[in-house]
């Protein structure tokens, strides 16, 4: 290997066995329906956290295919307020040991990440924003277009461009993993503790006995249960339907897209709200950028391609060193929105039914803080503290979180 | 991309066109005697079903009417638009 070869070009190889794939079993103590990163980060702090191993993981498709194989893994706490911060920071720090936790490569990679400031507005809403970090003890700076390009020397700072970049926030500890590893990471701990993962199992219907749940009707047939998680993203509203419990969630395309493989450009994640698109380059070379959700709401995993090319318009503006790459890829993962853009997890009208839901555009940096807390609340029969003010009460008494605009790309 | 049919101007371009969320929610007939459920659910809570659901739309860019949608969120197909105040349509899915 030569010094040329980009960093993080050689990925490292997956062990030899992973997971078994057993049987479901008759009964199970706690039922996570959903094996993408929630559901699966849940079940290995239930093991390691609460020594709960009675656990089957359900997932209809193939383990970790849906937004955790889709996402564009990008790692952030800068939130603005409070509660989005607890659970974040929470996460981050996870993040930073969970390679020694799970004994497996994650290649987590703290390169930062500039938040784009583009109008007066946007300058005072980040300047509010790192001002409120520090307060929660979260690493975060003001940047002036100089400095930004000093961090990013590919980011256009001219100020003949339409939206020129008038400044940046900064994260330090922000990053990229890679999100297959974490997954499977996530999915052998869980294994090697005795939790069963069940592919190709689709929960199709619940039997209750009042406000208790008794138990889940899958594809492979009926499976009695103690607790329910459910962990199923962008399909949360079709198993609470079956529940006829209501949520203000909608699900949305959320499209991404890769370039070919480059020589490294970009040493760090650059995101604009005003222009909408956010960039990294992943540890092999590819570009890889999103924007916001498709519009309207939809279950199709695509979207519609003016979005893309919207999207491109600001990046190549941004970027002009972009406008010769040529785009490898694109697909869009379902993910779930809620009208303050924050997740929607806690307590159900069952009291055996717990919620983690509405993450939207921004789930995956939540993989580890959530699964603890998921976890915690699972084993202890109330929120955690991390995640009571996410409760789905919140709608009807006004106490809501809304990080709308307030820390990320759309919702 | 898709042709969306404006029950005004025919089939257009569907980047003519904007999204308005979930149709036929009614004001409140009586505001004043709303519980806080009952307003939250007015305000926040809406269908989200996979498969046809009614919604509303706009023709932004082109006669700016709104009007209302049947859709299949599993394939995005339209099924059916009409004008607003008119009922919805029985469709196939
Ligand atoms: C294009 C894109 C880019 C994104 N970028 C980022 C980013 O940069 N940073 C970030 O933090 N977040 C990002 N996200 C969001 C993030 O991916 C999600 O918020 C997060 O992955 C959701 O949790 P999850 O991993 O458990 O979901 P998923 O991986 O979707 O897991 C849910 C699982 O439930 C299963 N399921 C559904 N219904 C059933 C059923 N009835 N029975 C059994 N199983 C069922 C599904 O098959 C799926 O595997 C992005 C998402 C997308 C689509
Ligand atoms: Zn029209």
């Amino acid at each position: 290997m030569t010094s040329a070869t980009p960093p993080g070009a050689h990925l490292p190889e997956h062990g030899d066995f992973l997971w078994r794939n057993p049987e479901p079993k008759k009964s199970y103590d706690v039922v996570i329906v959903g094996g993408g990163g929630h559901g699966l980060a849940t079940a290995h702090y239930l093991a390691k956290n609460h020594g709960i191993t009675n656990v089957a993981v359900l997932e209809k498709g193939w383990l970790a295919g849906g937004n955790m194989a889709r996402n564009t893994t990008l790692i952030r706490s800068n939130y603005l307020w409070d509660e989005s911060t607890a659970i974040y920071e929470h996460s981050l720090k996870l993040w930073e040991g969970l390679e020694d936790d799970l004994g497996y490569p994650i290649l987590f990679s703290q390169r930062g990440v500039l938040n784009l400031a583009h109008t007066e507005q946007d300058v005072r809403d980040s300047v509010r924003r790192v001002e409120a970090n520090k307060l929660n003890g979260v690493d975060a700076e003001w940047l002036t277009p100089d400095e930004v390009a000093k961090i990013c020397p590919i980011v256009n700072i001219s100020d003949d461009i339409r939206y020129p970049v008038q400044g940046a926030t900064y994260q330090p500890r922000a990053g990229i993993a890679k999100h297959d590893w974490v997954a499977w990471g996530f999915a052998r701990k869980a294994d090697e503790a005795g939790i069963d993962l069940i592919q190709d199992c689709e929960v199709t219907g619940f039997t209750t006995d009042g406000d208790t749940v008794t138990g889940v009707r899958t594809t492979r047939g009926d499976i009695a249960c103690g607790t329910v998680a459910l962990c199923a993203a962008g399909h949360t509203s079709v198993l609470l339907d079956m529940l006829g419990v209501a949520a203000p969630l909608s699900s949305h395309p959320l499209q991404a897209l890769v370039s070919e493989l480059l020589e490294p450009v970009h040493p760090t994640i650059v995101m604009s709200n005003q222009v909408h698109v956010y960039v990294s380059q992943a540890h092999k070379g590819e570009l890889v950028m999103g924007a916001g959700v498709d519009s309207y709401n939809g279950y199709g995993q695509r979207g519609a391609f003016h979005i893309i090319e919207r999207q491109m318009a600001a990046a190549v503006e941004l970027f002009p060193v972009f406008a010769r790459a040529h785009l490898l890829r694109t697909w869009a993962g379902i993910v779930d929105t809620t009208p303050d853009a924050s997740p929607i997890v806690g307590h159900t009208p069952y009291q055996n039914v717990y919620v983690n839901s509405g993450w939207g555009t921004g789930g995956f940096k939540a993989t580890p803080g959530i699964g603890w807390c998921l976890a915690d609340t699972v084993a202890n029969g109330r929120p955690h503290e991390y995640v009571a003010p996410f409760a789905l009460d919140r709608f009807v008494t006004g106490a809501l979180v809304d990080e709308h605009g307030a820390a990320a790309v759309a919702h | 991309m898709q042709l969306i049919e404006c029950p005004w101007c025919g089939p257009r371009e569907e980047t003519e066109f904007h999204y308005g969320g979930q149709a036929h929610i009614a004001y409140p007939e009586t505001p004043s005697e709303l519980s806080d459920t009952e307003w939250a659910q007015y305000i926040f809570f809406r269908a989200n079903p996979k498969g046809p659901f009614a919604e509303r739309w706009s023709h932004s860019g082109g006669c700016r009417q709104w009007f209302n949608a049947v859709r299949d969120t599993r394939t995005y197909t339209f099924l059916a638009t009409y004008r607003s105040g008119e009922p919805q349509p029985e469709v196939q899915s």
